[in-house]
């Protein structure tokens, strides 16, 4: 059926479509991916929508004053017999093109405030997790959940073994062969991820021990500065369990390139779970190299200063 | 130089001195400096380039194949200082020294023996800069923007301030002989409001150098003495803040990259009504915004900080001032089409240069509107998204009006016309293997490609190898420029005319090509109809 087969082709283009631009079914990054992702959290939307909308009018935009001088270039040649014109103002169309702009500024602007608004509300948080970057990983400490104190759950996080060694120069591996089931995973991958619970607003605060990181996972919509010194606020709440993969975005010496980070978010009874098993690994005396990696512990004082820098 | 005493001053108007040393060491003439300026950029411009094409050679692929990722982080770091400082800025203080008094009839720069010395600090400059590459610890590799505390675990961050300050001084010195130059030594009859808008643009920019130029020779001193003199600027450990040093990088950071944009803005001014034969559309409205958008510079610097976490209000403000940019330039853009509108246009390679640099420079705009946006630059950020805005500003823009200059200008400097042929063969070239080379890397920063990493997942593969192919090809086709050049001074037997382009207006056309080594000693009168941009007063 023709019919059959034109909805089919329109279903596969729009698929496909969907596929580059909204990239909202596979794992991010993927080849050939166009656009931004649309993200995994209540508010990975909101600079999802704004780079759509702002790309939108700039297209639009572009295609008119494009549009104008193709026209101009080709109507106006000296070879088609063009002879120059002499004014040089218009002062009604100077107005306009002063205005429309403005008008159209002040829109993008009230969604961008709602946007930063809302990001910038760190309040009623359910968790609490501290990240700290060092040259070249990640430590995440965890704070609290559900208004109970954790204790002693925190742990190094850096690039996994397999995307190590074969990031090394002259190492003759082949980065496409770092897979975990289909996902490429090469510099994408962690020995120990960031786990937490779907649903529940986390208050991420973020610092650096040695210089300046970024802490960025793109499925959460945000990036944000990890500074020796400074104690940064942000919150995420995320929709769906999945796992999230992200990197340092912020130039941090000779392997910046290689520090991944790796989010899993698990149900909340999954989750509920692997705490108690951490907080009982932790807790038995055997675990040692545990204990040793909480020699950097969480200050409280720290991380009571928090809504302070998010204000 | 003994024997020259004030009497034998006189002999100078014959020509230029024909010792080597005594013409280009010695001189006081600004086309001489002019030129040195010129060729000093263009080697920079190679010296540049090579560091992108290593950078872009370990990027064809995933996997490190080259180098390891302390050199590609000095790579890029020296890429960013080298076209900045060395290609970028030079350029256009070489076309202001060449054309400025020319286009307002002075004889000279004011302020001669200064223009030397501003000019001979830069080699200096750059060689201390980029003997750092050869020393034990390697060069800078932090970044050109120099943050602590990463800048300060550099082993040659003292070399790099040092050539900082050296570079400061020269274009603060430039920056004052142009000032100086523009507000005395126009001809009578030449009142601001008639002043080509190059020489407007250069003004402004002039303004812009001395008021950040010092900020940042405080801010690399202040990481001087936090490494070297035990202060705590920039240390948190000793009651210091990283923050403070972006704050004050930035506020000399934003206006800089105006300082590179301005004077091709007036470049462009000059060679779009030139070619469509049509005096410049808003001749005000163009001054105007070229000096809303330079005030507009002080007040925005913090949108390169959106992700430090700042305060919310400050984020909503410099967000809103940065998107008040997009209204000025935006009446530029417009007004560049207008001029062309109704015109009688040829497309000598000046004005191709000129063409793509409206459309693709309004595409660095958009991506920079779109950067404005706080939310979405959370994503952008830190990107290659960010690295395609800017490229798209600093390669299409400003050094696409640089390379339309020289098309424009040549002629009148050297006294032969260039081939037209070959010219357009580079910018064909240069127009499609740039969009190539840059285009791309939009997509890979919205897939979430971080900038400065040498080593990537393989699902960037594909757009980072199309990005150095295109990036190979640019690169290429700049020997096209070199050899142009090359044969347009020395082999060309083409002679141009005093007018050299039909539709050329302004004081610089009405001296003979190649232009004397000194013009302009007795004023010209000044007829309005001859000034590029027509009548003003209606």
């Amino acid at each position: 059926m023709t019919s059959g087969g034109i909805r089919r082709s329109f279903t596969a283009w729009a698929a496909l479509a969907l596929a580059l631009f909204g990239g909202v079914a596979q794992a991010d990054p993927n080849p050939y991916q166009l656009n931004m992702q649309r993200g995994a959290s209540t508010w990975s939307q909101v600079p999802y929508d704004l780079n759509n909308i702002s790309l939108g009018v700039c297209v639009v935009i572009g295609v008119l004053v494009f549009g104008a001088m193709f026209i101009a270039m080709f109507r106006f040649r000296k070879s088609r017999g063009a002879v120059a014109e002499k004014w040089s103002h218009n002062t009604m169309l100077e107005i306009v093109w002063t205005t429309i702009p403005v008008i159209i500024l002040i829109v993008l602007a009230y969604l961008a405030t709602g946007g930063i608004t809302s990001w910038s509300d760190t309040t009623g948080s359910q968790m609490t997790v501290k990240v700290t970057g060092y040259q070249w990983k990640w430590r995440y400490d965890y704070v609290d959940y559900l208004g109970k104190p954790i204790s002693k759950v925190g742990f190094m996080s850096k690039l996994d073994t397999q995307s190590d060694q074969t990031r090394q120069l002259g190492s003759g591996m082949d980065p496409y062969a770092v897979k975990v089931g289909d996902e490429n995973t090469y510099l994408l991958n962690v020995d120990k991820p960031l786990v937490v619970p779907v649903d529940t607003k986390i208050r991420f605060v973020i610092t650096g021990a040695d210089v300046i990181h970024s802490w960025w996972v793109p499925a959460l919509g945000w990036k944000l500065d990890a500074i020796p010194g400074i104690i940064n606020a942000a919150w995420t709440n995320i929709r769906e369990p999945g796992t999230y993969r992200g990197q340092c975005a912020e130039l941090c010496g000779q392997d910046h390139g290689f520090m991944p980070i790796v989010v899993v978010a698990k149900s909340k009874p999954d989750f509920a779970k692997w705490l108690a098993e951490q907080e009982a690994q932790s807790a038995a005396p055997a675990a040692a190299p545990a204990a040793a990696s909480t020699a950097a512990a969480p200050v409280s004082a720290q991380t009571a200063a928090a809504p302070a820098t998010a204000k | 130089m003994s024997h020259a005493a004030t009497h034998d001053q006189h002999d100078d108007h014959h020509g230029a001195p024909k010792n080597f040393f005594q013409r280009w060491c010695m001189s006081t003439n600004h086309k001489d400096i002019g030129t040195l300026y010129l060729v000093f950029a263009l080697l920079m411009f190679f010296i540049g380039g090579s560091f992108a094409m290593l950078i872009r050679a370990e990027l064809f692929k995933p996997g490190l194949q080259l180098m390891q990722p302390y050199f590609f982080n000095q790579l890029t770091t020296m890429h960013a200082l080298v076209m900045i400082f060395g290609a970028i800025m030079p350029a256009f203080v070489g076309l202001g020294n060449w054309m400025i008094p020319l286009m307002v009839g002075a004889p000279d720069m004011a302020l001669p023996r200064m223009n030397n010395l501003s000019f001979w600090i830069l080699p200096f400059a750059f060689t201390l800069m980029l003997s750092t590459l050869f020393m034990a610890g390697g060069g800078p590799a932090g970044g050109w923007t120099m943050y602590p505390p990463l800048s300060l675990q550099s082993d040659s961050l003292a070399y790099v301030v040092f050539a900082v300050h050296l570079m400061g001084i020269s274009s603060i010195m430039g920056a004052i002989n142009i000032i100086a130059t523009i507000l005395n030594m126009r001809a009578p009859g030449m009142e601001l409001l008639k002043m080509p808008v190059f020489v407007w643009s250069w003004l402004i920019t002039a303004f812009l150098l001395i008021a950040v130029m010092p900020v940042l020779a405080g801010a690399v001193t202040m990481l001087l003495t936090d490494k070297y003199f035990g202060t705590n600027f920039f240390n948190p450990g000793g009651g210091g803040d990283p923050v403070l040093y972006q704050h004050i990088f930035w506020f000399f950071g934003h206006p800089e990259v105006y300082i590179m944009i301005l004077p091709a803005f007036g470049i462009i001014s000059e060679i779009i009504p030139t070619f469509a034969r049509k005096p410049i559309f808003g001749y005000k409205a163009m001054v105007f915004a070229i000096a809303s958008i330079a005030f507009l510079s002080f007040i925005v610097w913090a949108h390169h900080m959106f992700a430090v976490g700042l305060p919310m209000g400050a984020e909503i403000f410099f967000m809103y001032a940065t998107m008040l940019i997009a209204v000025p330039t935006g009446v530029k853009v417009f007004n560049w089409v207008s001029t062309m509108w109704g015109g009688s246009m040829t497309f000598e390679t000046p004005m191709l240069f000129a063409i793509a640099f409206v459309i693709l420079f309004t595409i660095g705009g958009f991506s920079g509107l779109m950067l404005a946006l706080v939310p979405a630059d959370f994503q952008y950020h830190d990107t290659y998204f960010v690295v395609a805005h800017f490229h798209y500003v600093l390669v299409t823009g400003a050094l696409f009006a640089i390379i339309a200059a020289t098309y424009y200008w040549l002629p009148k400097w050297c006294g032969h016309m260039y081939s037209e042929f070959w010219g357009k063969m580079h910018f064909w070239n240069s127009v499609i293997w740039v969009n190539v080379l840059f285009f791309p890397q939009h997509f890979l920063g919205l897939a979430g490609m971080p900038r400065r990493i040498p080593d990537y997942n393989v699902a960037f593969a594909n757009f980072n190898m199309i990005s150095s192919i295109g990036g190979f090809l640019f690169g290429a086709s700049q020997l096209i420029f070199l050899g142009v050049l090359i044969h347009a001074v020395w082999f060309s037997k083409k002679k141009a005319t005093d007018r050299v382009w039909e539709g050329a207006k302004g004081l610089e056309w009405t001296v003979p090509s190649p232009a004397p080594h000194h013009t302009f000693d007795v004023p010209p009168v000044i007829h309005d109809d001859e000034l590029a941009h027509g009548h003003v007063n209606d």
